[in-house]
C-alpha cells in the first residue's frame, strides 16, 4: 500500500534540501562586496578540487574569512533552534511554544551580561552563556520535578519562573554595569548577531548543536506518540518520564549553544516549525528534517538582508522579529484553515 | 488471557478513592464498569494501566505481576482507548492507527512495511479503511473512536480499557460503536469499558462491574446485577424494567419514573 502524504511529505524534503543548497551558495556572493555569481561558483570549485589560486586575495578575505562564518553559523543556528522549537512543540503539545520556554535563553543572556560586567574574554562569554543556559533549564526540570500531579504544566511554569529570574538578573547587570562601554557590549550582545562569529567559535558550538540534532532525529519517530499525550504515549509503551528527559536535554543543548555563540535570535523555533508543519504536516517523521531545513534557510536568507539592507550592520535579532512578528500573525489568522 | 485485580486500593493524600477492589476476568468477556461521577472508574483504570503506580494490591495478567513490567511490555498486554479527543496536532487516520505500532518494536525503529500491513488490517476490519489519508481532526466523533480501536488493536494485546466509548456519540454512533465491541469479544479480547448508560450495559455486557462509595458493590452478569434497586443505589433515580418486544426478540430496558 502507498501512503501519498507520506511521499509527498519526502518529496517536499527533498525539494527543500535543493533549495537550501542554492541559497548556501547564493549566500557567498551577496553582501556589501558583491562576488559575482561566476567569480563565486570558480572560487569555489578550485577550492573543492584543490586547483591552483587565480583569483585576487580581497575576494578571497571576503569569502571566507567574512562571509563563510556567518553562513555556516546562520544554517547552523537556524537548524538548531527549528529543531529544538519543533521538539518543545511535540513535548509541551502546544504549537505556541519556543525554543525558550524552559529558560535556556535567559539563563544564557544573564551569563553572557554577567560575563560582559566582569570584562571577560569572548570565549569566556560563550562558555558562561551556554552553561548558565544549562543551569537555568536544569533548575527548571529539577523544580518540576516536584509537580506531581501534570508534568509538562509544571515545567512550563517553572520555565517561565525560571526566565524571570535570569530577565531580572540582566536587567540588573545592566543597571550596574558602565554606559559607556559595558552597556553597549550588553545590549549589543543580547540583541542577537551573528556578523562577529568566529570560525573556530563555531566549531566548538556545533559539537553541542549537531549532536542534540542527531539525538532529536534519532527519537523523530517516537515524538508523534509524545505529542499525543502523557497516558496515551506511555499506554503505548513509551517511557515519558525517560523521553522526556532525553528530548528536553537535547533541546536545551541545542538552544543554549545557539545562544551563547549568537545571543537572542526570536522567533525562528516557533515560526520555522509552523511552516514546516503548513508544508507537509505534524509527522515528525519529515517535520522534523524539514523544520532544519527551512530553518537553516530562513536564517541565510535574513543574514544577508542583515548585512545589505542598511550601510548600518543590522543585529539579526531584530530582523527575524521584524519578519516573524507578521508571519506570526499570518498564522494565527489562518489558522482552522488548514492547520 | 486472564486479568486479576486483587485488593487493589489506591488514595490521593488522605482521600480513599478505591477500597480493596478484588475481581478477574477472562479473554473472550466484555465487562461494564458503571458508577456515579467520581467513583474511581477512572482511576481503577488508570492503576490497571500502570498509569498510576502508587496502588496497593496487585493487578495480574495471566498471574505475571504488572509491577514489574517494562512500559513497553504492558502496552503489549493492555492497550488503552481514550474519549475520543480532539487533538493538538492534526495527524492523518494512518499515522495515528501507525502510532500503536510503537509496542512492536525496539527503542530506535521506525515503523516499516509490515507494521504498515498491520494498520491497513485493523482500519479494513473495522471498515474505516477509506479514511486513512484524512486528518484525524476532520472526523465525527465515532470515526474517531474507530481510529482508537484501531490503534489498540494494532498494538495486538488482548486486553482493551476502554474509557467511556461512548460518551459525546449521538445516538447511532453509541451503538455502533457497542456492536463493533461486542464483535471485538467475540473475537477474545477482554474489553473492560466504563459508562454512565446503564441500558449498554443490559444490551452488551457479559458482565458488570459496580463501583459506590470506592468499593465493588455488585459484579456479575447484567441479569444478576441490573435491577430497578441497583439502578436506584447508583444514581438516585427511579426506575422500572420494561421488556419491550421487537421484530428481532425481547429487549429489556430501563424507563425512569418521571411525570
Amino acid at each position: 500500500m502507498i501512503n501519498t502524504a507520506e511521499k509527498r511529505g519526502r518529496w517536499l524534503v527533498l525539494v527543500a534540501a535543493v533549495m537550501l543548497v542554492v541559497v548556501f551558495v547564493l549566500s557567498f556572493a551577496l553582501g556589501k562586496y558583491p562576488v559575482p555569481p561566476d567569480t563565486l561558483l570558480h572560487v569555489l570549485w578550485s577550492k573543492l578540487t584543490n586547483a591552483a589560486k587565480d583569483w585576487p586575495d580581497d575576494i578571497e578575505l571576503v569569502i571566507f574569512k567574512i562571509r563563510m562564518p556567518r553562513i555556516f553559523a546562520g544554517a547552523l543556528i537556524g537548524a538548531g533552534l527549528s529543531a529544538a522549537g519543533a521538539a518543545y512543540q511535540g513535548l509541551f503539545r502546544n504549537p505556541m511554544v519556543s525554543p525558550d520556554v524552559l529558560g535556556a535563553s535567559a539563563g544564557a543572556g544573564f551569563g553572557a551580561a554577567f560575563s560582559l560586567y566582569l570584562g571577560l574574554n569572548f570565549a569566556f562569554v560563550s562558555v558562561n552563556a551556554f552553561i548558565c543556559g544549562i543551569i537555568a533549564v536544569g533548575t527548571a526540570y529539577l523544580i518540576s520535578t516536584k509537580v506531581k500531579q501534570n508534568p509538562t504544566l509544571g515545567m512550563v511554569l517553572a520555565g517561565i519562573m525560571i526566565s524571570s529570574l535570569f530577565t531580572s538578573g540582566t536587567s540588573y547587570i545592566k543597571l550596574i554595569a558602565d554606559p559607556d562601554n559595558t552597556l553597549p557590549l550588553i545590549t549589543y550582545w543580547l540583541m542577537g548577531s551573528i556578523s562577529s562569529i568566529r570560525i573556530n567559535e563555531l566549531v566548538y558550538a556545533s559539537i553541542p548543536i549537531l549532536s542534540g540534532m542527531f539525538i532529536l532525529f534519532l527519537l523523530r519517530w517516537k515524538m508523534n506518540l509524545v505529542a499525543v499525550g502523557e497516558d496515551e504515549a506511555r499506554s503505548m509503551g513509551i517511557n515519558t518520564k525517560i523521553m522526556r528527559i532525553i528530548i528536553v536535554s537535547a533541546a536545551t543543548m541545542i538552544t543554549a549553544a545557539c545562544v551563547s555563540i549568537s545571543g537572542m535570535i526570536g522567533w525562528v523555533g516557533l515560526v520555522i516549525p509552523h511552516f514546516s508543519r503548513m508544508a507537509v504536516g505534524h509527522d515528525y517523521r519529515v517535520m522534523l528534517p524539514m523544520s532544519m531545513i527551512m530553518g537553516a534557510g530562513f536564517l541565510m536568507i535574513v543574514d544577508n538582508f542583515a548585512r545589505m539592507l542598511a550601510t548600518l550592520e543590522i543585529p539579526i535579532g531584530i530582523l527575524t522579529s521584524f519578519v516573524g512578528a507578521p508571519f506570526f500573525l499570518y498564522l494565527i489568522l489562518k489558522r482552522g484553515n488548514n492547520v | 488471557m486472564k486479568l486479576d485485580v486483587k485488593n487493589l486500593s489506591f488514595s490521593f493524600k488522605s482521600n480513599i478513592i478505591l477500597n480493596k477492589i478484588n475481581f478477574s476476568s477472562d479473554s473472550g468477556e466484555c465487562i461494564f464498569l458503571l458508577g456515579e461521577n467520581g467513583a474511581g472508574k477512572t482511576t481503577l483504570f488508570r492503576c490497571i494501566l500502570g498509569l498510576l503506580r502508587e496502588y496497593t494490591g496487585d493487578v495480574l495478567v495471566d498471574g505475571i505481576n504488572c509491577k514489574r513490567l517494562s512500559v513497553k511490555e504492558m502496552a503489549r498486554k493492555i492497550s488503552y482507548i481514550p474519549q475520543a479527543h480532539s487533538p493538538t496536532f492534526n495527524y492523518s487516520v494512518f499515522q495515528t492507527a501507525l502510532m500503536g505500532t510503537n509496542a512492536l518494536m525496539n527503542m530506535f525503529s521506525a515503523p516499516g512495511e509490515k507494521e504498515r500491513q498491520i494498520v491497513f488490517e485493523k482500519l479494513e476490519m473495522l471498515g474505516i479503511s477509506h479514511l486513512a489519508e484524512r486528518g484525524y481532526a476532520e472526523l465525527s466523533g465515532g470515526e474517531r473512536q474507530l481510529v482508537l480501536v484501531a490503534r489498540a488493536l494494532v498494538q495486538n494485546s488482548r486486553i482493551l480499557i476502554m474509557d467511556e466509548p461512548t460518551a459525546n456519540l449521538d445516538y447511532g454512533n453509541q451503538f455502533r460503536i457497542m456492536e463493533q465491541v461486542k464483535k471485538l469479544a467475540h473475537q477474545g479480547y477482554l474489553i473492560l469499558l466504563s459508562t454512565h448508560n446503564p441500558e449498554h450495559a443490559l444490551l452488551f455486557a457479559d458482565k458488570v462491574l459496580i463501583l459506590k462509595d470506592s468499593k465493588i458493590m455488585m459484579y456479575g452478569t447484567p441479569a444478576e446485577t441490573l435491577n430497578p434497586q441497583t439502578i436506584e443505589n447508583i444514581y438516585g433515580i427511579d426506575v422500572e424494567v420494561q421488556i419491550v418486544h421487537t421484530n428481532k426478540g425481547n429487549v429489556p430496558v430501563f424507563v425512569p419514573c418521571v411525570g
